[in-house]
């Protein structure tokens, strides 16, 4: 029989630490909508949209209230667009025009985001790929839900330095067309290497061709709770510090793994993973950067802040695989700087520079994350800043992740205000000196040598 | 069987247990188990329940007990149980 400290202590976590399930996503395959036009490709996608997830939104808040425990978002992610799109699409408009469909689709089922307006181009990139990329700017801004990513870098394949040039251009060119909110276009997209096909975690979420017509994944939080429980083991050495960390993890999974199963029988829809990251939010005690100070630094960023949130970024793995029977998508630790607010204090107080952030990826679940810079970046020098993190990913075999915002109009010293769960970030310093002739090269950085163990 | 845990958490005062208890009664909830304790001066009680024979659903209930908690001045959560089995027991 269950006792009332094992139950008082799930209450308190979710209660006081800001446990919550972070997001239900239901993946859908829309590999059979493609039509005979732009519009008959629409359509199908709505009805397939609207169709599969009609009662998401409301299962998901039916659950919450039997267990108690909050499930903060519902949201939805399809199949790369540009695969979709290749046959119809002959401009950008007509991508903008399915990216708008997406928007209406989301808008109709009440869901939070929609992910999957991505292209895969890891390699080479298609007509299609192109166009969509090169529409990314106008979809995001002319579209409240929409999520876009690309990945444009793999272990296997190396780095397609055509698309990272590219891509650097047309983050500049999102910021611009949505400087009147900070920018906050950028904030919907993400460029990745190594992409996991069952994110559930946005805005890197999409339906990957590898999964089945549709799909349940679920993300957990629960910083708070870690960060709870390092406090009752202060000054321990690392084993205990170690022990209690798996134990949370597992602990916050498990709730995971059961909403998933739940959400999976109720929608009639298998499950597939769950994603056992530690995602923060501006909310003060949901901080990863937290844990890091219980660890024993006195801001994220000091000496000894990677191999914290290495160890932090393991356990967590270890106490999560055992609690789920599915375990995928990015699983980890997110670092993003907006929204966490101890990471932002981090920034203000000069601990923590875009290059400690960048060591940080090496050991976290993703990337440079949700980090504001001065709005007058070249697009090279962001093009440079993603090949540099694509490279991490790629020779550690990893899923490395960026999601910078050029905020125009703003410098060093100003704050981007992007609200809600997105939050508010210091505008960073970026390194002033030029990579034009790397970036203008072309081409692509072939697969590392450990890519090959046929 | 359909267990359910009621929890109970405010500031100390006579007849909260009375108050619970009555209402469960009049709906035809059985108590299987209950403890109680106070952590920080806080008034603690958990309720292990059955309602199979009850007519109510969980939704009603857990409304209805949310009511009753507001006018006693405590907060009355009613969950399913396999949220704490599943966190607590491998």
């Amino acid at each position: 029989m269950i006792s009332i400290d094992e139950v008082l202590e799930t209450n308190a976590m979710i209660s006081k630490m800001n446990l919550d399930v972070r997001t239900i996503t239901m993946g859908i395959s829309l590999l059979d909508c493609i039509g005979s036009d732009v519009e008959d490709t629409g359509r199908k996608i709505y009805d397939k949209i609207t169709g599969y997830a009609k009662d998401l939104v409301h299962t998901g808040n039916d659950i919450s209230k039997k267990y108690g425990i909050p499930i903060v978002n519902k949201r939805i992610s399809v199949t790369p667009i540009a695969l979709i799109g290749g046959s119809v699409c002959h401009s950008t408009d007509d991508f903008v025009t399915l990216a708008q469909t997406l928007d209406a689709a989301a808008n109709a089922v009440g869901v939070n985001f929609i992910g999957g307006y991505s292209a895969l181009v890891s390699k080479g990139m298609t007509k299609a790929d192109e166009l969509l990329i090169r529409s990314i700017p106008e979809a995001l801004a002319t579209t409240g839900k929409v999520c876009s990513s690309v990945n444009v870098g793999s272990t296997k394949t190396g780095i397609n330095m055509d698309a990272v040039k590219l891509i650097g251009e047309m983050i500049l060119q999102t910021a611009e067309l949505t400087k009147e909110q900070d920018s906050i276009g950028c904030c919907k997209f993400v460029v990745f290497c190594n992409a996991p096909d069952d994110n559930p975690f946005m805005a890197g979420a999409f339906h990957g061709v590898t999964e089945a017509d549709c799909i349940i994944n679920v993300g957990v939080s629960g910083p708070g709770v870690v960060k709870q429980a390092l406090e009752n083991v202060r000054g321990a050495n690392f084993e205990v510090l170690c022990e209690t960390i798996k134990k949370t993890a597992f602990k916050v999974t498990r709730v995971g793994q059961l909403v998933a199963k739940e959400a999976s029988e109720r929608l009639h829809v298998p499950f597939g993973i769950v994603d056992l990251s530690l995602a923060p939010t501006p909310a003060v005690g949901d901080s990863v950067a937290e844990i890091l100070e219980e660890i024993g630094l006195e801001y994220a960023g000091a000496p000894g802040t990677t191999a914290a949130l290495a160890m932090l970024n393991d356990q967590v793995k270890k106490g999560g695989v055992m609690a789920s029977s599915y375990v995928g998508g990015l699983s980890g630790a997110f670092i993003p700087v907006s929204e966490d607010q101890r990471m932002i204090d981090a920034v203000s107080a000069g601990a923590l520079t875009l290059e400690k952030l960048e060591a940080m990826t090496c050991v976290c679940s993703v990337g440079l994350d949700m980090i504001a810079i001065p709005g007058d970046t070249k697009a090279t020098t962001i093009s440079g800043i993603i090949a540099d993190e694509m490279a991490l990913g790629m020779i550690n075999q990893k899923t490395t992740a960026v999601r910078l915002i050029p905020v125009i109009g703003k410098g060093v010293g100003d704050r981007a205000e992007f609200g809600g769960l997105l939050g508010y970030a210091p505008i960073i310093p970026v390194n002033r000196f030029s990579c034009d002739n790397f970036i203008n090269r072309g081409g692509r950085i072939p697969a590392p040598i450990h890519s090959f163990k046929n | 069987m359909k267990k359910r845990i009621i929890t109970v958490v405010g500031k100390d005062s006579v007849g909260i247990i009375a108050k619970v208890c009555v209402y469960l009664a009049g709906n035809d909830i059985n108590i299987l188990d209950i403890a109680q304790t106070i952590v920080g001066g806080y008034f603690n009680m958990m309720m292990i329940v059955d309602t199979a024979a009850s007519p109510k659903s969980t939704e009603l209930i857990a409304s209805e007990l949310k009511q009753i908690g507001e006018e006693i001045g405590v907060q009355i959560q009613v969950q399913h149980e396999r949220i704490f089995e599943m966190m607590h027991r491998i």
